[in-house]
């Protein structure tokens, strides 16, 4: 196994983990934890994907380092909003829950 | 998309796709140099120029008949980004940019600032969050490459998520938190496709990767993961938990911008995906499952929203039912043989831009109506119809086009998907075409009888409504209605751009 697999698996590990902590735990801010754990595994697959098409005398071809730059600034904007909604949410409710009263089997699938 | 000889060069004309992304960022810009007082009248001006923009955009599309692009910076694919407009992307930027006006002119009322007065949060965040969402569905409708389009959606996102929220109460607040951890989801499995694709290709360009692509495990894997992003964007049954409580909670003008416009977006996504990324990948078993989903958003949808004791959670239930339809073009498109590829594909967006009109109408009436009553339960609507006859016409109209009847936009879709259904022997969808129609009409009626009876008690207005406010209401039903008659005029536009013959050679 190379290093390339290796990271690739890595990848692919941390999607798995942070999609199924995205799925499964009611908690916001759990949540957007997971969210970002699920963003590093994918942000990995892009460095994963940039060293695969290494040509040219590069180490790794530059545009998935490109994207993942853009993806990475995405990913932190979403986390900065996420975490504001949960601030302000706290404020409001003294709790910060997604599960309304209403719809408690709505809950586990968001 | 245009053939491979006309991707390389920026066509005449080409920098008006420029400005029409270029000029909702410009307002943006000058809403927070001079300060929220000044973003409605910036607004004001620049949104009808963004129409304005649209309109020679599509006029010369429809008739030069070919498409327009610009290659920014002048690096050309696979290394640069090309901007592209072809029908498709021509006639939703109009369609959306007239109803996008019209929520701008309904908004005043409730969003309207004077210069002179303090600064407040909710009108400046809502006037600067609908030129973002202007701005970053034209980026969708034009983008040439999947990042682009990454990039376009999560600014719609981002731009979509505080108008659910402008009011700034709990339930609307927990709305919001919940749509965007939906949208996030979404959008990270978009990402994850988006790499394979380069991984695979080389490219992200749709033309080029149209060209390269071959059916095998990662495409596959690649275009699932979109779709379902894309799917928990759209809220299409079984994903679309998030949309009742969002856009029923929301302030009438942007449940309006959420329920015809935002969602738009992400399903626009899917059809450049599926017919012009990855054309040919759409087998006949993944198209019968998109449609599967599409007929339970509509038969799940339409139950639900009967039930509805509120009438804007009515209509958010009746979006998640309008949204199935769009999914219903997939399978009656699956297969490439068929030379009726382009019908179902034309009801699909017909009924895209039919629903964004009439549902924008049928928001603002039930906006109104909350504001004149203070609120909005439906078995308390009495003599509503007596106070606000023009709204409660405006509804009206609206839920004729989402029934279908002719000679509205959502007859011609319907008509044009039936059609399909017929011609590639598919009765089963007809059925929930039809069935769809008949619980629509039902919820319609429901509204409407209880609207015209008599009321309980004699009724008392807490606000009088503004005139204007129900004249941009009902000009946007008046215009769902009117949709019908495209089929005498410029239809064939949806067809610019388009390969002669489907993909036939990818079997």
């Amino acid at each position: 196994m190379n290093a390339t697999t290796l990271f690739g698996l890595c990848g692919a590990a941390l999607v798995g983990i942070g999609l199924y902590g995205l799925i499964t735990n009611p908690e916001p801010l759990r949540k957007i934890l997971a969210f970002n754990l699920l963003g590093s595994g994918v942000f990995l697959l892009f460095g994963v994907i940039a060293r695969r098409g290494a040509a040219a005398g590069l180490g790794g071809d530059p545009v998935p380092q490109a994207m993942v730059i853009t993806a990475i600034v995405v990913a932190f904007a979403a986390t900065a909003m996420a975490i504001a909604l949960v601030q302000r949410l706290g404020d409001e409710t003294g709790r910060a829950s997604i599960s309304s009263d209403r719809s408690e089997t709505g809950e586990e699938k968001s | 998309m245009p053939a491979a000889t006309a991707l390389e060069a920026t066509t005449a004309d080409g920098a008006l796709l420029v400005l029409a992304i270029v000029l909702p960022v410009v307002g943006i810009l000058l809403s927070f140099v001079l300060g929220g007082r000044y973003a409605e009248r910036i607004a004001a001006f620049l949104l009808p120029a963004s129409l304005c923009v649209a309109c020679i955009v599509f006029v010369k599309v429809w008739q030069s008949e070919t498409s327009l692009s610009y290659v920014v910076g002048n690096w050309k694919p696979p290394l640069g980004i090309t901007l592209r407009a072809d029908g498709l992307s021509v006639a939703m930027m109009v369609a959306m940019a007239i109803v996008i006006c019209l929520i701008g002119v309904f908004a005043h009322a409730n969003f309207g600032s004077r210069a002179a007065s303090v600064e407040t949060r909710a009108p400046m965040v809502f006037w600067v969050m609908l030129m973002a969402i202007s701005g970053a569905m034209n980026m969708i409708f034009l983008g040439g490459d999947l990042f682009t389009l990454y990039v376009a959606l999560e600014l719609l996102t981002f731009a979509a998520v505080p108008l659910v929220c402008l009011d700034g109460r709990a339930e609307t607040l927990q709305a919001a938190l919940r749509y965007l951890l939906f949208a996030l989801l979404g959008s990270i499995l978009y990402l994850v496709g988006t790499a394979l694709l380069y991984g695979s290709y080389g490219t992200l360009d749709i033309v080029l990767m149209s060209q390269r692509v071959q059916i095998e495990p990662a495409t596959l894997a690649a275009a699932t993961l979109m779709t379902v992003g894309l799917f928990a964007k759209t809220a299409l049954f079984p994903l679309h938990l998030w949309l009742p409580p969002a856009h029923a909670g929301a302030p009438a003008a942007a449940s309006a911008v959420l329920s015809a416009v935002v969602v738009k977006g992400s399903f626009f996504l899917i059809v450049r995906l599926w017919f012009d990324a990855v054309p040919g990948l759409l087998s006949v078993a993944a198209g019968q499952l998109i449609g599967v989903l599409g007929a339970s958003a509509i038969i799940c949808g339409n139950i639900v929203a009967l039930r509805q004791k509120r009438l804007k959670l009515l209509i958010a239930y009746s979006t998640v039912a309008q949204i199935g339809y769009l999914f219903l073009m997939f399978p009656l498109a699956a297969d490439p043989l068929h030379l009726q590829y382009g019908d179902a594909l034309t009801g699909g967006m017909l009924q895209a831009i039919s629903h964004a009109t009439a549902k924008a109408a049928m928001f603002m009436a039930a906006g109104l109506v909350y504001a004149a009553l203070g609120h909005d339960q439906i078995s308390e609507l009495g003599g509503i119809a007596r106070a606000l006859p023009m709204t409660m016409f405006a509804f009206g109209l609206g839920g004729l086009c989402l029934i279908g009847l002719p000679p509205t936009g959502g007859f011609l879709a319907k008509w044009l998907l039936l059609e399909a259904t017929i011609a590639t022997a598919q009765w089963w969808w007809a059925i929930v075409i039809i069935a769809g129609g008949l619980l629509t009409s039902a919820y319609t009626f429901i509204v409407l009888s209880r609207a015209m009876g008599a009321p309980s008690a004699p009724l008392t207005l807490h606000t009088a409504v503004p005139k204007y406010q129900e004249v941009a209401a009902l000009g946007l039903a008046l215009l769902s209605v009117l949709l019908g008659l495209v089929a005498f005029g410029p239809i064939d536009v949806l067809q610019v751009g388009r390969p002669e013959a489907p993909m036939a050679w990818l079997r």
